[in-house]
């Protein structure tokens, strides 16, 4: 945060820089149209990808840019994976409106914690975040008239897209659905982090504190960063249940947080595609391994992690920032292309 | 909007049948629990199935046997329909097997039932399964099918006051209406219940409650895991006198490592189930002879429902003359009968569900071990639950 | 009447076990600010050296559990030295992810070794059965685990309180910067203090089996409970987690007892508003 182009330019000037699209941006969007063309026997798995990239961006909010630590975020992707479940079993199993109730509905929850998350920090805070997240999945596994308990919800049966496209087999319509709504999502969130707002986000995260001192209201920003935060994930989750058209406790347990929380950091939390980047290595990883090895597949990914950390220090696009912005890399890049030599 | 769908369905079933399908060999894919909380009955489930297979060779009808194993690491429905779909679209399976969990199993039903895939349900023990795609068939057992027998025969050998205690998700639900149907339709009363928390871990309170309630049974269902080694010791240590007190459950609660780690804490356990390592019978003997000298352990309920999974398979495929279609596949298990190591057993026609003896047994001491001895059987019993349900 | 002291008891046995796993992690939290979320391996090596010691070599259940500490304790040493000491400047965050890895190959590994099955252990008879104390019964196995318990406890507060070792363990928790400044050897001591707390993790594991079982799982099943017990006992408090501990048992005992259709909320309740009323823990100087 330390740029001093930044910092001499003003922040309008800083803002405007950081809206701007880069090529290399552009370029990661098409790329990741190539499974229809290159694996189209993977789209149900990058379907999956998508949706755990969206789930990992919607904890980026909070997490990366406001620096509320949270291990129990599934409370929300299951939230709203059960919404659109009800909602379908009951006989409205159209996605689209389906996926905004859901939203909406996780959203509203998390406005109502988000009164309680925003007075907590640090080791607490975790550990309440982890609570509610037991709580809630306790609460479905005993709801079992509305649930459906351990066995899951049965019944759910999503309406093709549009009226026109029906889900496939294949996975061509839900992986088209997921990315639309990712990128659309990523969009809102892009805006959102590249304005006032999301810089006095960055500011409490660094010293809530002085924030307070300069004027900032830390603790409404906070409980509008929960929120959006949460209807994103609850978006995430209603995609997961019209995708497959299941919903079970899974959706809520402690290891769809953990699992969200390891994707977030293993990209890079407070980059926007870290959670993205997460998502693609750590499932197609998992997807690759457990093929070869379904009983020991733990064992390569956990040697991911930590080489991960050994060598490339806040996460993947974290680390390869470093490096890009180190010195020697900057002098051995000048050398291979003499014309950008600094004049 | 049906219609569209079972269009949907024949055009994938027909482009599949054109497809990969042609090749020659025939694909299984096993999806279940290979890490996670559930490793261990996935683990013994795939033993049985490669018993199976290096005692009955890898070629049916002419056709070569291959298995795709795919991990779907717990509860997780939405990967293992995932895993599923894969393994029909990507790898070209024609048959999906394993299915250790209730809503893995159910998820994947739709997939069977979407894709005209053939299914054999190993594992996963809720009734309503196999009503979710017409080509399923299960060779495991269901709850009611053997608690509801339970609860009969306790009426039947002196217990009218019962007390339950169940774990508190669908399964135990479950154990608790069939053994309490069971009971109560055959006179007893049930004077108390209780449900514990799925993670529950130590049993001291529930089991001084249940004790406090004076029954002269207890009913108790569990799933495998550490917890019948727990409530054991703790019906032991609370000082319930199993002569008096008939403390009974599901065969899980003596499963083989379970004794071993309870001690003479098990002796006078009532379990009823379909199988165990010790039920005699020369076919047993031989299942169990060749298991060790394979893996080292002994096989349990899981590996039999790989075992008779991968049978019902192979003799399937023996009618059909190799054809691997849905259709001729489901109709070929329909009725199917054969003597697996736990018994008798067959395919019902009309449920696609297993048919089977249900034993009743007690943990007693034999040659040094902690063994479950078989006191009494139920012959050839339906899935109660399905008996029940409108047609 | 009776009961409630029945429930008293075995609520506290369960606390001690929970006490024993879970104190190393405050105290190297506390110190240090490390976030090791493989605590839970290195009591899940523990429970294996006991299974491995009894079931294969014959070795009496007592005689395993120093085995257990010292084969728990090295082995977190090990990877002190050569991997974690390397993060403590790095963020949360790294820290959280290198652990966790670990925690994913731990499991993995314990399962290829040892398989996915439960593993048995059986007592010795002295340590089964229960006695019967003016109408309330006490298991034997818990009266030896809280006495066991109480006598580490004892050592622990002794050691920390009144050597040499233990006032520089005590300084380097309160004020790292000013500790290093006088001198002391705060990588040094918390080398040791690390050692000593999975050490502790490693008895806690042997000791769990009988009560809750050992399986590869054990690594991550028990973090939630060992987090739960850290964060309302207060970080860097041996006091705190002791009482945490024995909180949380026994209102988890007394919760399945009085009312087991909420059995399963309760211990979430109780840490929610522990913590809600006191967000540093009970005897948390820090937040």
């Amino acid at each position: 945060m330390t740029s001093t182009d930044g910092a001499l330019a003003g922040p309008q000037q800083y803002l405007r820089a950081q809206q701007r699209w880069r090529a290399i941006e552009i370029v990661f969007w098409l790329s990741l149209l190539l499974p229809f063309v290159v694996t189209p026997n993977y789209l149900v798995l990058a379907s999956q990808v998508a949706i755990t990239a969206l789930f990992a961006l919607s904890l980026d909010l909070i997490l990366g840019y406001a620096g509320i630590v949270s291990l129990g975020h599934a409370a929300f992707f299951g939230f709203g994976a059960y919404t659109a479940g009800i909602l379908s079993k009951h006989g409205w199993g159209e996605p689209l409106t389906g996926l905004l109730i859901s939203g909406f509905a996780a959203g509203l929850l998390g406005y109502l914690m988000s009164f309680i998350i925003a007075r907590f920090r640090h080791l607490a805070l975790i550990m309440i975040t982890l609570g509610f997240g037991f709580l809630l999945l306790e609460l479905a596994n005993s709801l079992g008239w509305l649930t459906g308990g351990a066995d899951g919800l049965q019944g759910v049966k999503t309406w093709p897209l549009l009226g026109m496209f029906k889900f496939d087999l294949w996975g061509v319509t839900s992986y088209w659905y997921s990315l639309i709504v990712l990128f659309i999502l990523f969009l809102v969130c892009r805006r959102l982090i590249n304005s006032p707002f999301g810089l006095s986000l960055r500011g409490i995260r660094e010293n809530a504190v002085r924030m307070r001192a300069v004027g900032a209201e830390s603790r409404a920003h906070l409980q509008k960063i929960y929120t959006i935060s949460a209807a994103i994930a609850g978006i995430a989750g209603a995609l997961l249940t019209q995708t497959t058209d299941t919903v079970s406790l899974g959706v809520l347990n402690f290891e769809r947080s953990a699992d969200v929380l390891v994707i977030l950091i293993l990209g890079g939390a407070g980059r926007l595609y870290g959670g993205i980047i997460g998502a693609i290595i750590f499932l197609v990883a998992r997807d690759q391994f457990s093929g070869i090895n379904p009983q020991y597949w733990y064992f390569p990914i956990g040697v991911l992690l930590v080489v991960v950390v050994l060598f490339l220090p806040n996460g993947i696009l974290g680390g390869l920032a470093q490096i890009v912005e180190s010195e020697r890399w900057q002098r051995w890049t000048a050398n291979l292309t003499p014309w950008r030599k600094k004049p | 909007m049906r219609k569209v769908f079972l269009g949907a369905a024949a055009a994938i079933a027909i482009t599949l049948g054109t497809g990969p399908a042609s090749a020659q060999n025939v694909k299984i894919g096993v999806v279940m629990s290979f890490s996670g909380q559930f490793a261990d009955p996935g683990a013994q489930i795939d033993n049985g199935i490669k018993l199976y297979m290096k005692q009955n060779g890898d070629t049916v009808a002419g056709r070569k046997i291959e298995i795709i194993r795919k991990d779907s690491g717990g509860i997780a429905p939405d990967v293992a329909k995932r895993l599923s779909q894969e393994v029909i679209v990507r790898d070209g399976a024609q048959v999906l097997a394993g299915y250790d969990l209730t809503p893995n199993a159910l998820a994947a039903a739709d997939v069977s039932a979407q894709a005209k895939t053939f299914m054999v349900n190993m594992n996963a023990a809720t009734s309503v399964i196999t009503t979710k795609s017409p080509y399923m068939a299960r060779t495991s057992f269901t709850v009611w099918q053997v608690n509801e027998a339970l609860g009969a025969w306790a009426y039947k050998n002196g217990v009218r006051k019962a007390y339950t205690l169940v774990s508190d998700f669908g399964p135990g639900w479950d154990g608790e209406a069939a053994f309490q149907k069971g009971f109560k339709d055959a006179g007893g009363e049930i004077i108390g219940q209780a449900r514990y928390p799925v993670a529950n871990l130590d049993f001291t309170a529930f089991v001084q409650r249940a004790k406090d309630s004076n029954p002269d049974g207890i009913y108790i269902w569990v799933p495998g895991g550490p917890q019948p080694a727990a409530i054991g010791k703790a019906i032991a240590e609370r000082g319930i006198d199993k002569s008096k007190v008939k403390v009974m459950g599901q065969g899980e609660l003596t499963y083989e490592e379970a004794l071993k780690s309870m001690g003479d804490a098990g002796l006078g356990l009532i379990t009823a189930f379909h199988y165990d390592y010790n039920h005699q019978s020369a076919k047993n003997k031989a299942f169990v002879t060749a298991y060790n000298t394979e893996f080292k352990r002994n096989p349990d309920m899981f590996s039999v429902g790989g075992y008779d999974g991968m049978h019902l398979i192979y003799e399937a495929l023996k009618k059909t003359a190799g054809k691997t279609d849905a259709d001729s596949l489901i109709a070929a298990a329909k009725g199917m009968r054969w003597e697996s190591p736990r018994g008798p057993m067959s395919i019902d026609p009309e449920t696609r569900d297993v048919v089977q003896t249900v034993y009743i047994r007690r943990v007693e001491k034999v040659g040094g071990h902690l063994v479950n001895v078989d006191i009494d059987k139920i012959e050839n019993v339906k899935d109660p639950w399905k008996a029940r349900q409108p047609k | 009447m009776t009961s409630v002291l029945g429930v008293l008891f075995d609520g506290f046995a369960y606390g001690m076990l929970l006490f024993l796993l879970s104190v190393g992690l405050s105290v190297t939290l506390g110190m240090m600010n490390f976030v090791n979320l493989a605590h839970c391996s290195f009591g899940m090596i523990g429970g294996y050296v006991t299974v491995t010691l009894m079931n294969s070599m014959g070795w009496p259940f007592l005689a395993t559990l120093p085995m257990a500490f010292i084969a728990a304790a090295a082995t977190s040493v090990v990877f002190e030295r050569t991997m974690f000491r390397r993060l403590y400047r790095a963020s949360d965050l790294d820290q959280c992810l290198l652990t966790i890895g670990l925690v994913f190959a731990s499991v993995a590994a314990a399962a290829y070794i040892y398989g996915t099955i439960q593993q048995p252990v059986n007592l010795p008879s002295y340590l089964r059965g229960s006695y019967q104390v003016m109408g309330v019964t006490l298991g034997a196995y818990r009266l030896f685990l809280i006495a066991f318990s109480l006598v580490v406890t004892a050592v622990l507060v002794i050691s920390l309180e009144y050597t040499r070792f233990g006032a520089q363990v005590r300084a380097a928790v309160d004020n790292q910067r000013m500790a290093r400044g006088l001198g002391i050897n705060v990588d040094g001591a918390f080398a040791i203090t690390f050692a000593l707390g999975s050490g502790l993790a490693g008895l806690g594991g042997a000791l769990a089996i009988d009560i809750v079982g050992l399986d590869p799982s054990f690594a991550l099943a028990y973090l939630v409970y060992v987090l739960i017990v850290v964060s309302v006992g207060g970080l860097g408090s041996i006091g705190g987690s002791f009482v945490a501990a024995t909180l949380l048992g026994i209102s988890d005992m007394a919760g399945k007892y009085y009312f087991p259709e909420i059995g399963s909320f309760l211990i979430y309740l109780v840490m929610i508003s522990l913590l809600m009323w006191r967000p540093a823990g009970l005897f948390g100087r820090r937040a």
